[in-house]
């Protein structure tokens, strides 16, 4: 039973880490069909927000699993 | 922005006329078919149909080989078995497997030619360090280092266990055994010291629950008794199933000759292009100095200068050490039969990693720095209270998450190729279906590919996210105050 709710949790933190990395994303996308000439600066920070969002669910998931 | 490319004509031309077929090769990946021949293009798609079936073949051998190797070990312990039963006059329950009510006069280690394939216990397997390094059906032994607390070290090679691809010792050493690539003690100290031969499957896994949690305990089987068989001490306090136990296991294991090895690797490489930047000083770059400079300059330009502002000299030869090591070791566990180390899926490597990253930090942290961290200006006193608690916390949550960052995604694209190669156990019911094996063997070979190509992107994004991240947090402990 304990295993089954640790993956419902994880499974919980993977929705909203997913919601957040889409935003970003997303809003990366039209920021560059907005500013082509801005790529460079824009993919870079993309990936920075993406990282730390993603920071955020993996301790979510590890401590789902490990607790 | 990438100037070795710009100078690059000179050198297409070179590699269009000395490697006519490679040139194709890239029109073709590029989707321009026109310009290549039709007897090219045959050749180019006969070449990849032959390694696509040369990789199958290769799978599904190391398969048929394991299954009749399997075949062979369970006819000798069947064998073996009955004579032993006979002289002992009584049979042995084939159902006590499981059944662990503390009785250890008699053990039976149950291995079931056609069990159930696990595949999260093998994807574990896997990914995690060993004591032997098995290339193929070729083994390597490593030095073994154990430390028991009150009776020194020992110190032996591992090819003394005589180990199989599985990583499973034949024989037993100074009371210690080979379980699945990992040296585990054997706990009663009435057992033979020296080589011991152990009897096939004699070392076997139980599930044991303690206070509702499930804990893998190794047993060994010898002359009738059952012996409990300590893993090595870990530094976790039990948070990952580890804990102190009777011995330390500070060998050289897999992971640590794979570190060497791309130290060596790393520094033969960039001494080489410090020579070659002194000999060719103003000629476009060749060779592997054509490689790695655009991604340098990348790490300079889009890392190192906007985070690290005037001081960013200072810092890079760490910011560089760091992704390059990250990104050797990311992608030489991505090359298929070479052993697949997960270096960077250790959580002990990611974990030093990030201590560094801490200790660089907070060393070079200004006074702004460490004063938005205990006395947040601009706010009222009873704000400060909540905070800086929270700072502090963040300071560091901000390693911890570096660390777990790296290890999650390097283990996870690990485990989910393992568990795509055993997708061929799965459909192939650990070898009794072989014509579905070989069916899903095409399926899994196509997934496995696909994901190596992500896995690819992914070895690059990691070691990136690790040195941008880095230099974020290392350019906010030094910058200079300005008002808000």
């Amino acid at each position: 039973m304990t295993g089954t709710l640790a993956a419902v949790g994880a499974g919980l933190a993977v929705i909203g880490a997913g919601l957040g990395i889409g935003q970003i994303g997303g809003k990366a996308m039209e920021a560059i069909a907005r500013q082509p000439e801005a790529v460079g600066d824009i993919r870079a920070n993309m990936i920075l927000m993406a990282a730390l969002v993603e920071g955020a669910a993996l301790i979510a998931i590890l401590l789902s699993f490990f607790t | 922005m990438i100037p070795s490319l710009l100078e690059g004509q000179i050198w297409m031309y070179k590699i269009d006329e000395l490697y006519p077929l490679q040139m194709a090769h890239y029109t073709y990946l590029c989707g321009d078919f026109k310009q290549i021949s039709v007897h090219v293009r045959f050749r180019i798609v006969l070449r990849y149909t032959l390694y696509f079936l040369l990789s199958t073949l290769v799978i599904q051998l190391q398969a048929q080989v394991d299954r009749d190797n399997e075949h062979q070990e369970k006819v000798n312990h069947d064998d073996a078995d009955h004579d032993h039963d006979k002289q002992d006059g009584h049979t042995i329950d084939n159902d006590s497997h499981g059944n662990h009510d503390g009785d250890t006069s008699s053990c039976n280690p149950h291995h079931d030619d056609h069990a159930e394939f696990n595949p999260g216990a093998t994807a574990f397997h896997h990914i995690s360090d060993q004591n032997v390094y098995n290339i193929g059906w070729i083994q390597i032994p490593l030095p073994c280092i154990l430390y028991v607390p009150g009776q020194g070290f020992d110190i032996f090679s591992s090819g003394k266990f005589n180990a199989d691809y599985h990583g499973n010792g034949k024989y037993a050493y100074d009371g210690y055994v080979l379980y699945l690539g990992q040296v585990r003690r054997i706990t009663d100290p009435s057992f033979p010291k020296g080589l011991v031969e152990l009897k096939a499957h004699s070392v076997f896994t139980e599930v044991e629950v303690i206070d509702t949690k499930e804990h893998d305990k190794v047993y060994l089987c010898y002359e009738d008794k059952k012996i409990l068989c300590d893993s090595k001490s870990t530094l976790d306090f039990g948070l990952f199933g580890g804990g102190l136990t009777s011995f330390h296991d500070l060998s050289m294991t897999k992971n640590v000759v794979t570190m060497l090895l791309i130290f060596l690797l790393l520094s033969w490489m960039f001494l080489s292009i410090a020579r070659a930047y002194k000999k060719r000083d103003g000629m476009a770059p060749a060779g592997i100095q054509g490689f790695i400079e655009p991604i340098f300059e990348f790490i300079q330009e889009d890392v190192a200068k906007p985070f690290l502002g005037k001081s960013w000299e200072k810092f890079q030869p760490f910011l560089m050490a760091l992704f390059f090591f990250i990104l050797a070791l990311n992608l030489f566990g991505q090359i298929p039969f070479l052993g697949g180390s997960n270096v960077t899926g250790n959580l002990s490597v990611t974990f030093v990693l990030a201590l560094l990253a801490f200790i660089v930090t907070n060393l070079h942290g200004n006074k702004h720095y460490w004063g938005h961290i205990f006395n947040m200006p601009g706010i009222p006193g009873w704000v400060k209270v909540v905070v800086t608690p929270v700072e502090v916390m963040g300071l560091f949550i901000k390693p911890l998450t570096l660390m777990l960052r790296l290890f999650g995604n390097i283990t996870a694209g690990h485990m989910v190729i393992v568990i795509f190669v055993g997708l061929i156990f799965i459909f192939g019911e650990s070898g009794a279906n072989p014509g579905a094996a070989w069916g899903s063997s095409i399926g899994s070979v196509l997934l496995t590919l696909f994901m190596m190509a992500i896995e690819l992107l992914v070895a690059f994004i990691q070691a990136f996210v690790f040195a941008i991240l880095t230099a974020s947090y290392i350019g906010a402990a030094i910058e200079e105050h300005h008002d808000h």
